[in-house]
């Protein structure tokens, strides 16, 4: 995706009946989000969805002409890192052990995952 | 016309091109942890706590990457954006373990600048074209998968993942596979110039999306297909050729291109479309709230611009300057090892166009033969500088130069040592020569008589005998000079 | 002898370094409340020989003059902090097995200052909740009961429930919160116990399971504001692992504590005045002003005109951040995976994830997902964005007639499990009075302040200006001295 394009919508936050979703909705969020739902689930989620989002929903009325979305809560900037290998053992590699030692099904070294084709 | 056009039953095709090339950053350790980047570790021993994203782990940037991001943008005249900032590319794969990538979506740290590919009749680029460049932003690179070791189970490693890549994005300039082909080249000659990546495409350092649709000529851009992680020049061109020509067939048979991602199978030089990794493509990008904006200063920004080198393109004007040819400056300046091999060659004093042409034709031909590249080269620029200087001073002949250099590959002995240990100065000793000259005049009093009745030609083969008959150490001009005399 | 229990731990800290009692007397006393107080459900996980172990050591250091700031201190870790070789499950099913390898920033800071750790304190799944019913592993209930005779049972507020009701009923003096929209200071207010959120960038994210990036914080709960001023100090400080984490020293706030609010202006915030709400709030909060009036602070009213946005904007920002953050939890690396028989990967994700969290979670991650995905972007999360920077600003401008604000904690004293569940709105506004400072990322505390007429705690909030929890400390502390909290649950578990 090239900047700017899709990631933003035309979606007009004063429409509340625009963002009504519907049950198929639910299901594709929960389809992107990875997490599988009955049909009574997303029955119910339905409803708890729209009245959560119909609240939040009054937020369009606040004027923000001018107003920059907030990037830094307390201002503060990026501090960057020095290039250096495993200068601290907590963010450093070289401990394949620790990373695999909860894993669910560990393989010669490997995270195992079922068979993907792609 | 040498416009490249795909002809079909309904008239002809134009091509248009885009390409993302990902480049691994140079740098010793990952984009946000602390963990090595080097190729061919055991799998997961390059994992930090960090990349593995277990639970509360938190990502600080490698402040080198940033630097070789922008160091690349200035080597393409690009704007830097001294305010940019990191967002989340949210889908769900086993080779992404925090279900996101870090990527810069809204604000890339370098915008938009553009390179030159040189025109090239032989492959139909007619004269120099300016390609844009639209952005170059940083971002994580994904893991490994490993689907062959196990009948039931993919196998995954995490050691890519994390590692700093730039994708630099060009605008959809290029209209054939020559085009796209010169542009991988030049970019990749410009990242390895700046040091920023180091272009090794078969370890997958470097590697291309490739962005193709076909149109009438004169129409609106056609829908594009991406053809994902193509890992060669070769096998960007054959993408192309093979995508713009599927395309144009579907089209002409009634159908419709859809914008999906493909698969590019080197073994057959097709493509295929590539099992999507998330329904929707709804990546649903958004700031990552565990980076700030990162904002760069002026003493940041200007340790990035004075350390940059002299590029390919000011390198190989400046070699024009000195009375190289065109070809020699493009062989010298197209890999960076070699140009600076050559820039240690003049700065010992070098005549450039001679040692244009002694690197070119001698050194390459005897690297090539030797199975070498330069960075393994036996001779050092040093003592190529020293044997060149005894060609110019007079003191050897350019025929015993190359003996000298054999001997100089085999022993790794200094160019004078040799000459003075195998006796291979060239002599002026007029005397010595006239002597020679004399009896080859007398072996060949035929081939005297017909040069006198106007066959000048033969001049060539008196030349040839009185050095050959001098072990090829007379100064040859002494020689002609002489032959000329005796044969008046 | 004195039930070492009922000690602060300004006292237990004194007490060992006098040698008044022993660190393991300590760690046993408190070992032993936490073993019979099952009933409350406030730990996850019991760590009776880590506390004993640390207290050895203090004792050890005490014969060896090598004393640290919190040697003999035992405290409950709130079970979002990655303990080393102890399960850490964020209260998720998700989680359940999970030991790290690592161990948290904050946690660590901890047990280099001398603390020992007595387990692992229940919460909110994934720190989402206000009343810790969201945990995979059982309610958590307050010691507190009405005084109606009734029985019912309460919540401890949430996420951090365990922790409030832990500490409210003596089971540990101490223990670490976080706060992500209320989470330190909700709790505490419903268990009549004091914490602080710090600013945010002052305590480390590294090693914290994290819910919202930008609004996570952790601070320290406990009975009072010394002690809360105590750990904080033992909690904060600058992390280079933590790319937000604040470069700044960490002040000596116990030291510096003073009550003496001359000079200072207190700032009343008009829009907090809520239409319907419980009067007896309203009147604690009345009662507040006047006691910081009496420690020397002029009252002023303030304006913070987009309070009634601070709420919806909360819940776009924190869904949104949270969808993402939980990503990982995929089953590929660690923590559950549910393969259903033939699935594929993506198959996997969908079955671990639906299995491991919780309904609140989903819920969540459900509405963050939606609100940034494609069409919806603007509408929501950069609108959210925009919003939060107005609220932001209010503040600031705020803060320019004032030195700190004075609120309620919460529209509420503690409700009965189960009350608002059924309706996920009616519990999301229980945090109204707490998110906005979050959303601004500012310091705040809630003190004890009063009683109900049911008996049940109400606490009263703090907010202060960016890096200024002195302030907030301070005016605790005046509060505190003048409000005479003493009330505690009577035991009944």
């Amino acid at each position: 995706m090239r900047c700017g394009e899709g990631a933003s919508g035309a979606a007009s936050p004063d429409k509340a009946t625009d963002m009504a979703i519907d049950q198929a909705t639910v299901r594709k969020i929960a389809s992107l989000a990875r997490i599988a739902i009955t049909d009574d689930e997303a029955a119910a989620m339905e409803g708890e969805l729209n009245g959560i989002l119909g609240w939040v929903e009054q937020l369009g009325e606040v004027d923000v002409t001018g107003v920059e979305p907030m990037t830094a809560v307390i201002p503060n900037t990026l501090r960057l890192r020095d290039d250096v290998v495993d200068a601290d053992p907590l963010t450093g590699g070289n401990r394949r052990d620790d990373i695999l030692a909860n894993a669910p099904e560990p393989q010669h070294g490997f995270f195992g995952v079922p068979k993907v084709i792609e | 016309m040498s416009d490249y056009r795909i002809k079909g039953e309904t008239g002809e095709w134009e091509v248009v091109i885009g390409l993302e090339v990902h480049a691994q950053v140079t740098s010793n350790a990952k984009l946000f942890s602390g963990a090595a980047t080097a190729f061919g570790a055991e799998p997961n021993t390059q994992v930090s706590l960090v990349d593995a994203a277990m639970p509360g782990m938190l990502p600080v940037p490698n402040r080198e990457c940033i630097r070789q991001a922008v160091r690349t943008g200035m080597a393409i005249d690009a704007q830097i954006n001294k305010w940019s900032r990191f967002d989340r590319k949210n889908y769900f794969y086993a080779d992404l373990p925090q279900g996101y990538q870090i990527s810069q979506l809204y604000h890339p740290l370098v915008g938009e600048g553009s390179l030159t590919i040189e025109a090239d009749e032989k492959a139909g680029i007619a004269a120099d074209k300016v390609i844009g460049i639209e952005r170059i932003h940083v971002e994580q690179d994904a893991g490994k998968l490993m689907h062959d070791q196990h009948p039931t189970m993919s196998f995954v490693d995490l050691n890519r993942s994390g590692v700093a890549l730039m994708e630099i994005v060009s605008k959809p300039d290029m209209r054939s596979p020559a085009e796209a082909g010169a542009y991988v080249r030049k970019l990749r000659a410009i990242l390895r110039y700046v040091g920023s990546c180091d272009g090794n495409m078969e370890e997958g350092s470097m590697r291309a999306d490739v962005n193709v649709s076909v149109r009438k000529p004169g129409d609106e851009f056609g829908t594009r297909t991406e053809t994902k992680n193509v890992n060669s020049v070769r096998f960007v061109m054959q993408t192309i050729e093979y995508e713009a020509k599927r395309q144009v067939e579907v089209l002409e048979a009634g159908g419709t291109v859809d914008q999906e991602t493909r698969l590019f199978n080197p073994d057959t030089g097709t493509t295929r479309t590539m099992r999507s990794k998330e329904d929707a493509h709804d990546y649903r990008y958004f700031p990552d709230p565990d980076l700030l904006p990162l904002e760069l200063d002026d003493a940041f920004l200007a340790e990035c611009r004075d350390s940059l080198p002299e590029l390919p393109d000011a390198k190989r004007a400046r070699y024009l300057g000195l009375g190289i040819s065109a070809y020699n400056a493009d062989v010298l300046t197209a890999e960076v090892e070699n140009a600076r091999w050559f820039d240690a060659l003049l700065e010992t004093g070098a005549e450039p166009k001679a040692a244009a042409n002694w690197v070119t034709s001698e050194l390459f031909g005897a690297l090539n033969r030797l199975g070498k590249d330069i960075g393994d080269c036996p001779v050092t620029p040093a003592q190529a500088g020293e044997l060149l200087g005894l060609v110019a001073d007079g003191t050897i002949s350019g025929t015993i130069a190359k003996q000298v250099f054999e001997k100089m590959l085999e022993t790794g002995d200094g160019a004078a040592a040799i000459v003075d240990r195998e006796g291979l100065k060239q002599t002026s000793d007029t005397g010595a020569i006239e002597a020679e000259i004399a009896k080859v005049l007398a072996a060949n009093a035929d081939k005297v008589e017909q040069y006198k009745g106007g066959k000048e030609a033969l001049f060539g083969f008196f030349v040839g005998q009185t050095m050959k008959a001098m072990q090829g150490k007379a100064n040859p001009q002494v020689v002609n000079e002489l032959l000329k005399k005796a044969l008046s | 002898m004195t039930d070492l229990t009922n000690l602060t731990v300004a006292e237990i800290r004194d007490g060992h370094r006098a040698g008044d009692f022993s660190a393991v007397e300590v760690a046993e006393a408190f070992n032993a409340n936490v073993a019979g107080a099952k009933a409350l459900n406030a730990f996850i996980v019991e760590t009776p020989d880590r506390a004993i172990e640390a207290a050895k050591v203090a004792d050890a250091d005490r014969a060896a003059g090598t004393l640290k700031p919190l040697s003999g201190v035992p405290i409950g870790m709130k079970d979002l902090f990655a303990t080393n070789g102890v399960q850490t499950t964020a209260a998720s099913h998700m989680l359940e097995g999970f030991v790290p390898r690592y161990e948290s920033t904050v946690s660590q800071k901890l047990w280099d200052a001398g603390c020992g750790m007595l387990g692992k304190l229940n919460l909110d799944q994934f720190a989402m909740g206000s009343s810790n019913e969201t945990s995979y592993f059982g309610n958590v209930i307050s010691p507190w009961k009405r005084n109606d005779g009734g029985n019912a049972a309460l919540a401890p507020g949430g996420s951090s429930g365990g922790s409030s009701s832990a500490i409210a009923a003596r089971l540990c003096p101490a223990a670490t919160g976080t706060d992500t929209g209320g989470s330190i200071r909700q709790p505490a207010a419903f268990t009549g116990i004091s914490g602080i959120k710090p600013t945010y960038g002052r305590c480390s994210r590294w090693g914290i399971v994290a819910f919202a990036s930008s609004l996570d914080q952790a601070g320290p709960m406990a009975r009072d504001v010394r002690d809360c001023a105590i750990m904080l100090e033992n909690m904060a400080g600058f992390d280079p692992k933590d790319a937000t984490s604040l470069d700044l020293p960490v002040p000596n706030w116990e030291a510096a504590l003073s009550s003496d609010l001359k000079g200072k202006k207190v700032g009343i915030p008009k829009e907090y005045r809520l239409e319907g709400i419980d009067p007896e709030i309203d009147a604690m909060w009345d009662a507040g002003i006047a006691m910081l009036k009496d420690a020397g602070a002029e009252v002023v009213e303030i304006s913070l005109p987009h309070t009634k946005y601070a709420l919806p904007t909360y819940y776009i920002i924190a869904p949104a951040e949270a969808s993402s953050n939980l990503a990982r939890y995929d089953g590929v690396r660690y923590g559950l995976r549910d393969l259903p028989q033939g699935a594929g990967l993506q198959d996997m994700y969908a079955a671990t994830r639906a299995d491991g969290f919780g309904p609140e979670v989903k819920r969540r991650i459900m509405i963050g997902t939606y609100v940034l995905s494609a069409g919806f972007y603007d509408a929501y999360y950069t609108q959210a964005q925009k919003v939060r920077a107005l609220i932001s600003r209010d503040f600031t401008a705020a803060f320019e007639t004032c030195d700190v604000i004075l609120a309620p904690t919460a529209p509420s004293a503690a409700f009965g499990l189960g009350e608002k569940t059924a309706d996920p709105l009616s519990m999301y506004l229980n945090d109204v009075f707490a998110v906005p400072a979050s959303l601004a990322g500012l310091p705040a505390m809630s003190v004890p302040a009063a009683l109900n007429r049911e008996g049940l705690p109400l606490g009263l909030q703090i907010i202060g200006k960016a890096f200024d929890e002195q302030g907030v400390l301070n005016a605790g502390l005046a509060i505190e001295e003048r409000a005479g909290f003493t009330a505690r649950a009577e035991k009944w578990w």
